[in-house]
Protein backbone atom coordinates (compact mmCIF):
# COMPACT_ATOMS: atom_id res chain seq x y z
CA UNK A 1 0.00 0.00 0.00
CA UNK A 2 2.67 2.44 1.08
CA UNK A 3 4.43 1.97 -2.23
CA UNK A 4 1.58 3.29 -4.36
CA UNK A 5 1.37 6.82 -5.67
CA UNK A 6 0.16 9.67 -3.51
CA UNK A 7 -3.26 10.88 -4.57
CA UNK A 8 -3.38 13.76 -2.12
CA UNK A 9 -0.46 15.57 -0.51
CA UNK A 10 -1.07 18.14 2.15
CA UNK A 11 2.06 20.18 2.84
CA UNK A 12 2.44 22.46 5.85
CA UNK A 13 -1.16 23.54 5.65
CA UNK A 14 -2.40 26.05 8.20
CA UNK A 15 -5.67 27.93 8.25
CA UNK A 16 -6.57 30.90 10.39
CA UNK A 17 -9.90 32.62 10.76
CA UNK A 18 -8.79 35.95 12.20
CA UNK A 19 -6.83 34.94 15.34
CA UNK A 20 -8.34 31.50 15.55
CA UNK A 21 -6.19 28.65 14.30
CA UNK A 22 -8.38 26.08 12.61
CA UNK A 23 -5.59 24.07 11.06
CA UNK A 24 -1.99 24.06 12.20
CA UNK A 25 0.82 22.78 10.03
CA UNK A 26 -0.86 19.69 8.62
CA UNK A 27 1.35 17.32 6.62
CA UNK A 28 -0.27 14.27 5.12
CA UNK A 29 -0.07 11.96 2.13
CA UNK A 30 -3.10 9.98 1.07
CA UNK A 31 -2.42 7.17 -1.39
CA UNK A 32 -4.32 6.05 -4.42
CA UNK A 33 -6.81 3.28 -3.77
CA UNK A 34 -7.04 3.55 -0.01
CA UNK A 35 -9.86 4.47 2.33
CA UNK A 36 -8.46 7.16 4.56
CA UNK A 37 -10.38 8.13 7.66
CA UNK A 38 -10.11 11.50 9.33
CA UNK A 39 -11.14 10.98 12.92
CA UNK A 40 -11.69 13.63 15.51
CA UNK A 41 -14.27 15.46 17.58
CA UNK A 42 -16.33 18.21 15.98
CA UNK A 43 -14.34 21.41 15.77
CA UNK A 44 -11.10 19.52 15.17
CA UNK A 45 -10.80 20.96 11.67
CA UNK A 46 -11.79 17.91 9.62
CA UNK A 47 -14.35 19.75 7.52
CA UNK A 48 -12.03 22.69 6.89
CA UNK A 49 -9.37 20.29 5.66
CA UNK A 50 -11.61 18.30 3.31
CA UNK A 51 -13.15 21.51 1.98
CA UNK A 52 -9.69 22.60 0.92
CA UNK A 53 -9.18 19.29 -0.84
CA UNK A 54 -12.43 19.69 -2.73
CA UNK A 55 -11.52 23.20 -3.85
CA UNK A 56 -13.92 25.17 -1.69
CA UNK A 57 -11.39 26.71 0.62
CA UNK A 58 -7.77 27.82 0.58
CA UNK A 59 -5.08 27.35 3.19
CA UNK A 60 -3.65 30.47 4.84
CA UNK A 61 -0.23 28.87 4.63
CA UNK A 62 1.01 25.75 2.86
CA UNK A 63 -0.23 23.89 -0.20
CA UNK A 64 -2.58 21.08 -1.11
CA UNK A 65 -1.88 18.85 -4.10
CA UNK A 66 -4.48 16.53 -5.60
CA UNK A 67 -3.42 14.24 -8.47
CA UNK A 68 -0.16 16.19 -8.50
CA UNK A 69 -1.87 19.51 -9.16
CA UNK A 70 -2.14 22.37 -6.75
CA UNK A 71 -5.66 22.97 -5.46
CA UNK A 72 -7.92 24.71 -6.08
CA UNK A 73 -8.18 24.18 -9.80
CA UNK A 74 -11.26 23.86 -11.95
CA UNK A 75 -9.74 21.08 -14.08
CA UNK A 76 -9.82 18.64 -11.18
CA UNK A 77 -13.44 19.23 -10.19
CA UNK A 78 -14.60 16.49 -12.55
CA UNK A 79 -12.34 13.92 -10.89
CA UNK A 80 -13.40 14.70 -7.32
CA UNK A 81 -16.70 13.80 -5.73
CA UNK A 82 -17.60 15.75 -2.62
CA UNK A 83 -20.36 15.11 -0.17
CA UNK A 84 -20.78 17.90 2.33
CA UNK A 85 -21.94 17.64 5.89
CA UNK A 86 -25.23 19.30 4.97
CA UNK A 87 -27.28 17.39 2.45
CA UNK A 88 -27.29 20.12 -0.20
CA UNK A 89 -30.32 18.85 -2.08
CA UNK A 90 -33.16 20.70 -3.77
CA UNK A 91 -36.06 19.73 -1.56
CA UNK A 92 -38.79 20.93 -3.87
CA UNK A 93 -37.57 18.63 -6.63
CA UNK A 94 -37.77 14.86 -6.85
CA UNK A 95 -34.72 12.64 -6.38
CA UNK A 96 -34.70 12.01 -10.10
CA UNK A 97 -34.74 15.72 -10.91
CA UNK A 98 -31.88 16.30 -8.48
CA UNK A 99 -29.87 13.55 -10.14
CA UNK A 100 -30.66 14.89 -13.61
CA UNK A 101 -29.54 18.36 -12.62
CA UNK A 102 -26.21 17.22 -11.22
CA UNK A 103 -25.68 14.84 -14.17
CA UNK A 104 -26.01 17.81 -16.50
CA UNK A 105 -23.47 19.80 -14.45
CA UNK A 106 -20.94 17.01 -14.90
CA UNK A 107 -21.78 16.63 -18.58
CA UNK A 108 -23.42 13.20 -18.36
CA UNK A 109 -25.84 12.55 -21.21
CA UNK A 110 -28.19 10.02 -22.70
CA UNK A 111 -27.71 6.35 -21.88
CA UNK A 112 -24.65 6.96 -19.77
CA UNK A 113 -26.64 9.34 -17.62
CA UNK A 114 -29.57 6.94 -17.23
CA UNK A 115 -27.34 4.01 -16.33
CA UNK A 116 -25.27 6.02 -13.82
CA UNK A 117 -28.42 7.35 -12.16
CA UNK A 118 -29.79 3.82 -11.81
CA UNK A 119 -26.44 2.50 -10.52
CA UNK A 120 -25.91 5.05 -7.77
CA UNK A 121 -29.50 4.82 -6.59
CA UNK A 122 -29.17 1.04 -6.46
CA UNK A 123 -26.01 1.44 -4.43
CA UNK A 124 -27.71 3.53 -1.74
CA UNK A 125 -30.89 1.44 -1.99
CA UNK A 126 -33.17 4.24 -3.07
CA UNK A 127 -34.20 2.85 -6.46
CA UNK A 128 -37.83 2.66 -5.41
CA UNK A 129 -37.96 6.27 -4.25
CA UNK A 130 -36.68 7.82 -7.44
CA UNK A 131 -39.74 9.95 -8.21
CA UNK A 132 -40.44 11.05 -4.64
CA UNK A 133 -39.95 14.69 -3.72
CA UNK A 134 -36.86 15.11 -1.58
CA UNK A 135 -38.92 17.04 0.99
CA UNK A 136 -40.73 13.75 1.67
CA UNK A 137 -37.46 11.91 2.31
CA UNK A 138 -36.32 11.02 5.80
CA UNK A 139 -33.00 12.34 7.13
CA UNK A 140 -31.21 9.09 6.38
CA UNK A 141 -32.64 8.92 2.87
CA UNK A 142 -31.43 12.45 2.15
CA UNK A 143 -27.98 11.50 3.38
CA UNK A 144 -27.94 8.53 0.99
CA UNK A 145 -29.17 10.61 -1.92
CA UNK A 146 -26.34 13.09 -1.28
CA UNK A 147 -23.94 10.20 -1.38
CA UNK A 148 -25.45 8.94 -4.63
CA UNK A 149 -25.01 12.38 -6.18
CA UNK A 150 -21.39 12.59 -5.04
CA UNK A 151 -20.68 9.30 -6.84
CA UNK A 152 -22.69 10.11 -9.96
CA UNK A 153 -19.83 11.21 -12.20
CA UNK A 154 -17.53 8.33 -11.22
CA UNK A 155 -14.94 10.46 -9.45
CA UNK A 156 -11.50 8.99 -8.82
CA UNK A 157 -11.25 10.72 -5.47
CA UNK A 158 -14.33 10.67 -3.25
CA UNK A 159 -14.40 13.02 -0.28
CA UNK A 160 -17.17 12.28 2.18
CA UNK A 161 -17.82 14.54 5.15
CA UNK A 162 -19.63 12.48 7.81
CA UNK A 163 -21.36 10.22 5.29
CA UNK A 164 -23.12 7.90 7.69
CA UNK A 165 -24.67 10.31 10.18
CA UNK A 166 -28.27 9.37 10.85
CA UNK A 167 -28.10 6.12 8.93
CA UNK A 168 -29.13 2.91 10.67
CA UNK A 169 -26.48 0.23 11.36
CA UNK A 170 -27.75 -2.21 8.72
CA UNK A 171 -27.64 0.40 6.03
CA UNK A 172 -24.35 1.73 7.32
CA UNK A 173 -22.89 -1.67 6.78
CA UNK A 174 -24.13 -1.80 3.22
CA UNK A 175 -22.77 1.67 2.56
CA UNK A 176 -19.38 0.55 3.79
CA UNK A 177 -19.66 -2.38 1.39
CA UNK A 178 -20.16 0.18 -1.33
CA UNK A 179 -17.00 1.98 -0.17
CA UNK A 180 -15.01 -1.25 -0.42
CA UNK A 181 -16.41 -1.80 -3.92
CA UNK A 182 -15.24 1.66 -4.93
CA UNK A 183 -11.82 0.91 -3.46
CA UNK A 184 -11.67 -2.27 -5.52
CA UNK A 185 -12.29 -0.18 -8.62
CA UNK A 186 -9.17 1.77 -7.70
CA UNK A 187 -10.88 4.86 -6.27
CA UNK A 188 -9.52 6.77 -3.32
CA UNK A 189 -11.85 7.64 -0.47
CA UNK A 190 -11.45 10.21 2.25
CA UNK A 191 -14.05 9.83 4.97
CA UNK A 192 -14.42 12.06 8.00
CA UNK A 193 -16.10 10.71 11.06
CA UNK A 194 -16.35 11.21 14.77
CA UNK A 195 -17.68 7.69 15.31
CA UNK A 196 -14.78 5.64 16.66
CA UNK A 197 -16.09 2.22 15.60
CA UNK A 198 -16.27 3.38 12.01
CA UNK A 199 -12.60 4.23 12.17
CA UNK A 200 -11.64 0.56 12.35
CA UNK A 201 -13.06 0.05 8.87
CA UNK A 202 -10.59 2.47 7.25
CA UNK A 203 -7.27 1.42 5.73
CA UNK A 204 -5.47 4.25 7.44
CA UNK A 205 -6.50 6.90 9.91
CA UNK A 206 -5.54 10.46 10.67
CA UNK A 207 -6.42 11.52 14.18
CA UNK A 208 -7.23 15.21 14.48
CA UNK A 209 -7.62 17.41 17.51
CA UNK A 210 -7.71 21.21 17.81
CA UNK A 211 -6.54 21.70 14.24
CA UNK A 212 -3.57 19.39 14.60
CA UNK A 213 -2.97 16.01 13.07
CA UNK A 214 -1.89 14.08 16.17
CA UNK A 215 -1.30 10.65 14.66
CA UNK A 216 -1.41 8.83 11.32
CA UNK A 217 -1.37 5.10 10.68
CA UNK A 218 -3.40 1.96 10.16
CA UNK A 219 -5.86 1.21 12.93
CA UNK A 220 -3.69 -1.73 14.00
CA UNK A 221 -0.54 0.41 14.12
CA UNK A 222 -2.20 3.09 16.16
CA UNK A 223 -3.51 0.57 18.65
CA UNK A 224 -0.18 -1.22 18.89
CA UNK A 225 1.81 1.96 19.41
CA UNK A 226 -0.36 2.98 22.32
CA UNK A 227 -0.97 -0.46 23.78
CA UNK A 228 -4.68 0.04 23.53
CA UNK A 229 -7.51 -2.22 22.48
CA UNK A 230 -9.66 0.36 20.74
CA UNK A 231 -9.14 3.41 18.58
CA UNK A 232 -10.87 5.44 21.25
CA UNK A 233 -8.20 4.54 23.80
CA UNK A 234 -5.48 5.24 21.26
CA UNK A 235 -7.03 8.62 20.60
CA UNK A 236 -6.98 9.41 24.31
CA UNK A 237 -3.29 8.54 24.56
CA UNK A 238 -2.32 10.68 21.57
CA UNK A 239 -4.57 13.50 22.71
CA UNK A 240 -3.30 13.33 26.27
CA UNK A 241 0.33 13.27 25.23
CA UNK A 242 -0.09 16.54 23.36
CA UNK A 243 -1.85 18.55 26.03
CA UNK B 1 -25.13 23.44 -21.51
CA UNK B 2 -24.42 23.57 -17.81
CA UNK B 3 -26.11 26.96 -17.74
CA UNK B 4 -29.23 25.47 -19.32
CA UNK B 5 -29.31 22.77 -16.64
CA UNK B 6 -29.39 25.53 -14.04
CA UNK B 7 -32.09 27.41 -15.96
CA UNK B 8 -34.20 24.27 -16.22
CA UNK B 9 -33.85 23.58 -12.51
CA UNK B 10 -34.85 27.13 -11.52
CA UNK B 11 -37.95 26.99 -13.73
CA UNK B 12 -38.86 23.59 -12.28
CA UNK B 13 -38.57 25.03 -8.79
CA UNK B 14 -40.71 28.06 -9.57
CA UNK B 15 -43.42 25.97 -11.21
CA UNK B 16 -43.36 23.53 -8.29
CA UNK B 17 -43.80 26.35 -5.79
CA UNK B 18 -47.34 27.51 -6.52
CA UNK B 19 -47.38 30.14 -3.82
CA UNK B 20 -44.30 31.88 -5.08
CA UNK B 21 -45.62 31.81 -8.60
CA UNK B 22 -48.84 33.28 -7.28
CA UNK B 23 -46.96 36.01 -5.44
CA UNK B 24 -45.05 36.95 -8.58
CA UNK B 25 -48.10 37.21 -10.83
CA UNK B 26 -51.28 37.48 -8.78
CA UNK B 27 -50.00 39.85 -6.08
CA UNK B 28 -48.99 42.70 -8.45
CA UNK B 29 -52.30 42.30 -10.31
CA UNK B 30 -54.25 42.42 -7.08
CA UNK B 31 -52.43 45.48 -5.77
CA UNK B 32 -52.68 47.34 -9.08
CA UNK B 33 -56.40 46.57 -9.25
CA UNK B 34 -56.92 47.96 -5.78
CA UNK B 35 -54.95 51.09 -6.64
CA UNK B 36 -57.02 51.48 -9.77
CA UNK B 37 -60.23 51.29 -7.75
CA UNK B 38 -58.90 53.71 -5.13
CA UNK B 39 -57.64 56.29 -7.60
CA UNK B 40 -60.53 56.03 -10.02
CA UNK B 41 -63.20 56.67 -7.42
CA UNK B 42 -65.63 59.58 -7.88
CA UNK B 43 -64.27 63.06 -7.32
CA UNK B 44 -64.89 64.23 -3.77
CA UNK B 45 -68.11 66.20 -3.23
CA UNK B 46 -67.45 68.88 -0.63
CA UNK B 47 -70.11 69.68 1.95
CA UNK B 48 -70.40 73.43 2.23
CA UNK B 49 -72.53 75.83 4.15
CA UNK B 50 -73.71 79.31 3.19
CA UNK B 51 -74.24 81.78 6.01
CA UNK B 52 -76.00 85.13 5.50
CA UNK B 53 -75.38 85.23 1.80
CA UNK B 54 -76.63 88.42 0.25
CA UNK B 55 -79.44 87.70 -2.16
CA UNK B 56 -77.53 89.33 -5.03
CA UNK B 57 -74.67 86.88 -4.62
CA UNK B 58 -76.84 83.86 -3.89
CA UNK B 59 -78.48 84.18 -7.27
CA UNK B 60 -75.17 83.76 -9.02
CA UNK B 61 -73.85 80.85 -7.05
CA UNK B 62 -73.65 77.67 -9.07
CA UNK B 63 -74.50 74.90 -6.60
CA UNK B 64 -73.39 72.02 -8.83
CA UNK B 65 -70.65 69.73 -7.54
CA UNK B 66 -71.21 70.29 -3.84
CA UNK B 67 -73.67 69.51 -1.14
CA UNK B 68 -74.84 72.98 -0.20
CA UNK B 69 -76.71 73.87 2.98
CA UNK B 70 -77.99 77.29 3.88
CA UNK B 71 -77.53 78.11 7.51
CA UNK B 72 -79.14 80.71 9.70
CA UNK B 73 -76.22 81.71 11.89
CA UNK B 74 -72.48 81.45 12.00
CA UNK B 75 -72.69 79.68 15.33
CA UNK B 76 -74.67 76.87 13.76
CA UNK B 77 -72.14 76.59 10.96
CA UNK B 78 -69.30 76.53 13.47
CA UNK B 79 -70.93 73.61 15.27
CA UNK B 80 -71.43 71.63 12.08
CA UNK B 81 -67.82 72.27 11.15
CA UNK B 82 -66.80 70.87 14.53
CA UNK B 83 -68.78 67.68 14.07
CA UNK B 84 -67.53 67.48 10.50
CA UNK B 85 -70.95 67.69 8.96
CA UNK B 86 -69.49 70.53 6.91
CA UNK B 87 -66.11 70.77 5.22
CA UNK B 88 -66.35 74.56 5.05
CA UNK B 89 -68.70 77.49 5.04
CA UNK B 90 -68.75 80.95 3.69
CA UNK B 91 -69.90 84.11 5.43
CA UNK B 92 -70.14 87.63 4.21
CA UNK B 93 -68.76 90.57 6.10
CA UNK B 94 -70.31 93.30 4.12
CA UNK B 95 -69.53 92.51 0.48
CA UNK B 96 -66.41 90.47 1.25
CA UNK B 97 -66.76 86.71 1.43
CA UNK B 98 -64.85 84.88 4.18
CA UNK B 99 -64.25 81.15 3.86
CA UNK B 100 -63.91 78.93 6.94
CA UNK B 101 -62.49 75.44 6.46
CA UNK B 102 -62.38 72.35 8.65
CA UNK B 103 -58.85 71.96 7.32
CA UNK B 104 -57.56 68.63 8.75
CA UNK B 105 -57.43 66.85 5.40
CA UNK B 106 -55.55 68.81 2.71
CA UNK B 107 -57.30 67.00 -0.14
CA UNK B 108 -60.74 67.83 1.27
CA UNK B 109 -59.70 71.44 1.89
CA UNK B 110 -58.42 71.63 -1.67
CA UNK B 111 -61.63 70.27 -3.15
CA UNK B 112 -63.68 72.68 -1.03
CA UNK B 113 -61.56 75.66 -2.06
CA UNK B 114 -61.79 74.72 -5.72
CA UNK B 115 -65.55 74.55 -5.46
CA UNK B 116 -65.79 77.95 -3.76
CA UNK B 117 -63.58 79.49 -6.42
CA UNK B 118 -65.57 78.09 -9.32
CA UNK B 119 -68.88 78.83 -7.66
CA UNK B 120 -67.97 82.45 -6.96
CA UNK B 121 -66.64 83.31 -10.40
CA UNK B 122 -69.28 84.96 -12.44
CA UNK B 123 -70.32 83.54 -15.76
CA UNK B 124 -69.12 86.61 -17.63
CA UNK B 125 -65.47 85.42 -17.79
CA UNK B 126 -64.55 84.05 -21.26
CA UNK B 127 -64.28 80.26 -21.50
CA UNK B 128 -60.67 79.11 -21.97
CA UNK B 129 -59.87 76.43 -24.52
CA UNK B 130 -57.33 73.91 -23.19
CA UNK B 131 -54.94 72.07 -25.47
CA UNK B 132 -52.96 69.03 -24.16
CA UNK B 133 -49.53 68.14 -25.53
CA UNK B 134 -49.73 64.77 -23.75
CA UNK B 135 -52.58 63.11 -21.98
CA UNK B 136 -56.09 64.56 -21.89
CA UNK B 137 -58.64 65.93 -19.48
CA UNK B 138 -59.74 62.31 -18.95
CA UNK B 139 -56.35 61.30 -17.61
CA UNK B 140 -56.61 60.54 -13.94
CA UNK B 141 -54.08 60.11 -11.19
CA UNK B 142 -53.96 56.36 -11.79
CA UNK B 143 -52.76 56.96 -15.33
CA UNK B 144 -49.89 59.11 -14.12
CA UNK B 145 -48.89 56.98 -11.12
CA UNK B 146 -49.71 53.71 -12.83
CA UNK B 147 -46.54 53.30 -14.91
CA UNK B 148 -44.38 53.99 -11.83
CA UNK B 149 -46.33 51.55 -9.70
CA UNK B 150 -46.24 48.93 -12.43
CA UNK B 151 -42.46 49.20 -12.42
CA UNK B 152 -42.28 49.25 -8.66
CA UNK B 153 -44.26 46.07 -8.10
CA UNK B 154 -42.33 44.16 -10.71
CA UNK B 155 -39.10 45.33 -9.07
CA UNK B 156 -40.24 44.59 -5.54
CA UNK B 157 -41.49 41.05 -6.08
CA UNK B 158 -38.65 39.94 -8.32
CA UNK B 159 -36.08 41.36 -5.89
CA UNK B 160 -37.58 39.50 -2.99
CA UNK B 161 -38.05 36.13 -4.67
CA UNK B 162 -34.74 36.04 -6.48
CA UNK B 163 -32.96 37.18 -3.32
CA UNK B 164 -34.60 34.59 -1.12
CA UNK B 165 -34.08 31.76 -3.58
CA UNK B 166 -30.37 32.52 -3.90
CA UNK B 167 -30.14 32.87 -0.15
CA UNK B 168 -31.61 29.38 0.19
CA UNK B 169 -29.07 28.09 -2.25
CA UNK B 170 -26.45 29.38 0.15
CA UNK B 171 -28.00 28.33 3.46
CA UNK B 172 -28.94 24.81 2.36
CA UNK B 173 -25.40 24.20 1.14
CA UNK B 174 -26.39 23.66 -2.47
CA UNK B 175 -24.34 26.69 -3.56
CA UNK B 176 -21.27 25.08 -2.05
CA UNK B 177 -22.25 21.85 -3.78
CA UNK B 178 -22.52 23.68 -7.11
CA UNK B 179 -19.07 25.12 -6.54
CA UNK B 180 -17.53 21.67 -6.09
CA UNK B 181 -18.79 20.84 -9.57
CA UNK B 182 -17.04 22.11 -12.70
CA UNK B 183 -19.64 24.88 -12.94
CA UNK B 184 -17.99 28.28 -13.32
CA UNK B 185 -19.00 31.21 -11.15
CA UNK B 186 -20.30 33.27 -14.07
CA UNK B 187 -22.35 30.28 -15.18
CA UNK B 188 -24.15 30.30 -11.84
CA UNK B 189 -25.00 33.99 -12.06
CA UNK B 190 -26.00 33.80 -15.73
CA UNK B 191 -28.08 30.68 -15.05
CA UNK B 192 -30.00 32.61 -12.44
CA UNK B 193 -30.41 35.61 -14.71
CA UNK B 194 -31.74 33.47 -17.56
CA UNK B 195 -33.95 31.26 -15.40
CA UNK B 196 -35.62 34.10 -13.58
CA UNK B 197 -35.42 36.26 -16.70
CA UNK B 198 -37.59 33.81 -18.61
CA UNK B 199 -40.10 33.74 -15.84
CA UNK B 200 -40.15 37.51 -15.37
CA UNK B 201 -40.75 37.89 -19.08
CA UNK B 202 -44.01 36.02 -18.63
CA UNK B 203 -44.72 37.94 -15.45
CA UNK B 204 -44.07 41.32 -17.06
CA UNK B 205 -46.26 40.49 -20.07
CA UNK B 206 -49.17 39.36 -17.93
CA UNK B 207 -49.01 42.31 -15.55
CA UNK B 208 -48.50 44.95 -18.23
CA UNK B 209 -51.23 43.50 -20.44
CA UNK B 210 -53.60 43.40 -17.50
CA UNK B 211 -53.04 47.01 -16.41
CA UNK B 212 -53.24 48.33 -19.95
CA UNK B 213 -55.99 46.27 -21.52
CA UNK B 214 -58.12 45.36 -18.51
CA UNK B 215 -57.67 48.32 -16.19
CA UNK B 216 -57.41 50.65 -19.16
CA UNK B 217 -54.29 52.50 -18.05
CA UNK B 218 -53.34 55.16 -20.59
CA UNK B 219 -51.14 53.67 -23.30
CA UNK B 220 -49.88 55.94 -26.04
CA UNK B 221 -46.71 54.11 -27.10
CA UNK B 222 -45.80 50.60 -28.19
CA UNK B 223 -46.47 47.62 -25.92
CA UNK B 224 -43.12 46.13 -26.92
CA UNK B 225 -41.24 49.00 -25.27
CA UNK B 226 -43.19 48.50 -22.04
CA UNK B 227 -42.12 44.86 -22.06
CA UNK B 228 -38.52 45.76 -22.78
CA UNK B 229 -38.44 48.24 -19.91
CA UNK B 230 -40.12 45.95 -17.38
CA UNK B 231 -37.86 43.09 -18.40
CA UNK B 232 -34.71 45.17 -17.91
CA UNK B 233 -36.04 46.47 -14.62
CA UNK B 234 -36.67 42.96 -13.37
CA UNK B 235 -33.13 42.02 -14.37
CA UNK B 236 -31.76 44.78 -12.15
CA UNK B 237 -34.08 43.65 -9.38
CA UNK B 238 -32.93 40.07 -9.86
CA UNK B 239 -29.22 40.81 -9.88
CA UNK B 240 -29.52 43.24 -6.97
CA UNK B 241 -31.56 40.70 -5.01
CA UNK B 242 -28.96 38.00 -5.55
CA UNK B 243 -26.19 40.41 -4.60
CA UNK B 244 -27.81 41.57 -1.37
CA UNK B 245 -28.72 38.02 -0.40
CA UNK B 246 -24.98 37.45 0.05
CA UNK B 247 -25.12 39.85 2.96
CA UNK B 248 -28.12 38.23 4.62
CA UNK B 249 -27.97 35.15 6.79
CA UNK B 250 -31.63 34.25 6.66
CA UNK B 251 -34.94 35.23 5.13
CA UNK B 252 -35.70 37.78 7.84
CA UNK B 253 -32.47 39.62 7.14
CA UNK B 254 -33.42 39.63 3.47
CA UNK B 255 -36.69 41.35 4.41
CA UNK B 256 -34.69 43.97 6.26
CA UNK B 257 -33.39 45.24 2.95
CA UNK B 258 -36.89 46.29 1.93
CA UNK B 259 -37.04 49.54 3.96
CA UNK B 260 -33.42 50.34 3.12
CA UNK B 261 -33.22 49.46 -0.55
CA UNK B 262 -36.74 49.24 -1.92
CA UNK B 263 -38.86 51.85 -0.16
CA UNK B 264 -36.54 54.85 -0.75
CA UNK B 265 -36.63 54.09 -4.46
CA UNK B 266 -40.35 54.93 -4.49
CA UNK B 267 -39.60 58.47 -3.35
CA UNK B 268 -37.19 59.09 -6.17
CA UNK B 269 -39.08 57.21 -8.84
CA UNK B 270 -41.29 60.11 -9.81
CA UNK B 271 -44.29 59.21 -7.73
CA UNK B 272 -43.62 62.57 -6.11
CA UNK B 273 -42.39 65.48 -8.11
CA UNK B 274 -38.61 65.36 -7.95
CA UNK B 275 -38.30 69.13 -8.38
CA UNK B 276 -39.84 69.69 -4.99
CA UNK B 277 -37.25 67.47 -3.29
CA UNK B 278 -34.22 69.43 -1.99
CA UNK B 279 -31.48 69.38 -4.61
CA UNK B 280 -28.86 67.97 -2.24
CA UNK B 281 -31.08 64.92 -1.95
CA UNK B 282 -32.62 64.56 -5.38
CA UNK B 283 -29.41 63.26 -7.03
CA UNK B 284 -30.15 60.00 -5.19
CA UNK B 285 -32.84 59.32 -7.77
CA UNK B 286 -30.19 58.93 -10.42
CA UNK B 287 -28.54 56.03 -8.62
CA UNK B 288 -31.76 54.04 -8.26
CA UNK B 289 -32.83 51.70 -11.09
CA UNK B 290 -36.51 52.42 -10.52
CA UNK B 291 -35.98 56.09 -11.42
CA UNK B 292 -34.97 55.18 -14.97
CA UNK B 293 -37.67 52.56 -15.36
CA UNK B 294 -40.40 54.93 -14.17
CA UNK B 295 -39.16 57.68 -16.46
CA UNK B 296 -39.06 55.36 -19.47
CA UNK B 297 -42.43 53.77 -18.71
CA UNK B 298 -44.05 57.20 -18.45
CA UNK B 299 -42.40 58.31 -21.67
CA UNK B 300 -43.86 55.34 -23.49
CA UNK B 301 -47.22 54.97 -21.80
CA UNK B 302 -48.21 58.59 -21.16
CA UNK B 303 -46.20 60.52 -23.72
CA UNK B 304 -46.17 57.92 -26.48
CA UNK B 305 -42.42 58.23 -27.06
CA UNK B 306 -40.26 55.61 -28.73
CA UNK B 307 -36.69 54.36 -28.72
CA UNK B 308 -35.15 57.76 -29.38
CA UNK B 309 -36.35 59.09 -26.03
CA UNK B 310 -36.05 56.01 -23.84
CA UNK B 311 -32.74 54.50 -24.89
CA UNK B 312 -30.74 56.31 -22.21
CA UNK B 313 -33.02 54.91 -19.49
CA UNK B 314 -32.83 51.46 -21.05
CA UNK B 315 -29.03 51.61 -21.18
CA UNK B 316 -28.91 52.82 -17.58
CA UNK B 317 -30.87 49.78 -16.45
CA UNK B 318 -28.75 47.44 -18.54
CA UNK B 319 -25.71 49.09 -16.96
CA UNK B 320 -27.04 48.47 -13.46
CA UNK B 321 -27.67 44.80 -14.30
CA UNK B 322 -24.19 44.31 -15.71
CA UNK B 323 -22.64 46.03 -12.71
CA UNK B 324 -24.56 43.84 -10.27
CA UNK B 325 -23.70 40.69 -12.26
CA UNK B 326 -20.01 41.59 -12.13
CA UNK B 327 -20.11 42.22 -8.38
CA UNK B 328 -22.00 38.96 -7.89
CA UNK B 329 -19.26 37.01 -9.63
CA UNK B 330 -16.66 38.72 -7.47
CA UNK B 331 -18.64 38.00 -4.30
CA UNK B 332 -18.80 34.30 -5.22
CA UNK B 333 -15.02 34.22 -4.94
CA UNK B 334 -15.63 34.06 -1.22
CA UNK B 335 -16.70 30.45 -1.78
CA UNK B 336 -14.26 29.35 -4.40
CA UNK B 337 -11.19 31.16 -5.58
CA UNK B 338 -11.09 29.72 -9.08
Amino acid sequence: MQLTKACVSIRHVSKNFKKHHVLEDINLEIFEGEIFGLLGPSGAGKTTLVKQLSGLDMPTKGENFVFGEKMPTLQLMNRIGYMAQSDALYEDLSAKENLQFFSALYGLKGEKKASRMAEVMELVQLSNDMTKLVSNYSGGMKRRLSLAIALLHEPELVILDEPTVGIDPVLRKSIWHAFYDLKKQGKTLIVTTHVMDEADKCDRLGLMRDGRLIAVGTPAELKAQTNSNTIEEAFLVYGGAKS
Amino acid sequence: MRVMALVKRILQQIVRDKRTMGLLIVAPILVLTMLYLVFSGEAYTPKVGLVNVPAAVAEHINVDGAQVTELGSEQEAQEQLNTRQLDGYITFEGQLPVIHLEGSDPSVSGATMRWFQSAMTTDQAPKVKVDYLHGSSDMGQFDYFGPVLLGFFVFFFVFLIAGVSFLRERTTGTLERLLTSPLRKWEIVIGYVLGFGMFTMIQATVIAAYTIYVLGMVMEGAFGYVLLITLLLSLTALTLGILLSSFANNELQMMQFIPIVIVPQIFFSGLFNLETIPSWLSWLGQVTPLYYAAEALRDVMVRGYGWGEIYIDVLAMAGFSLLFIAINIIVLRKYRKV
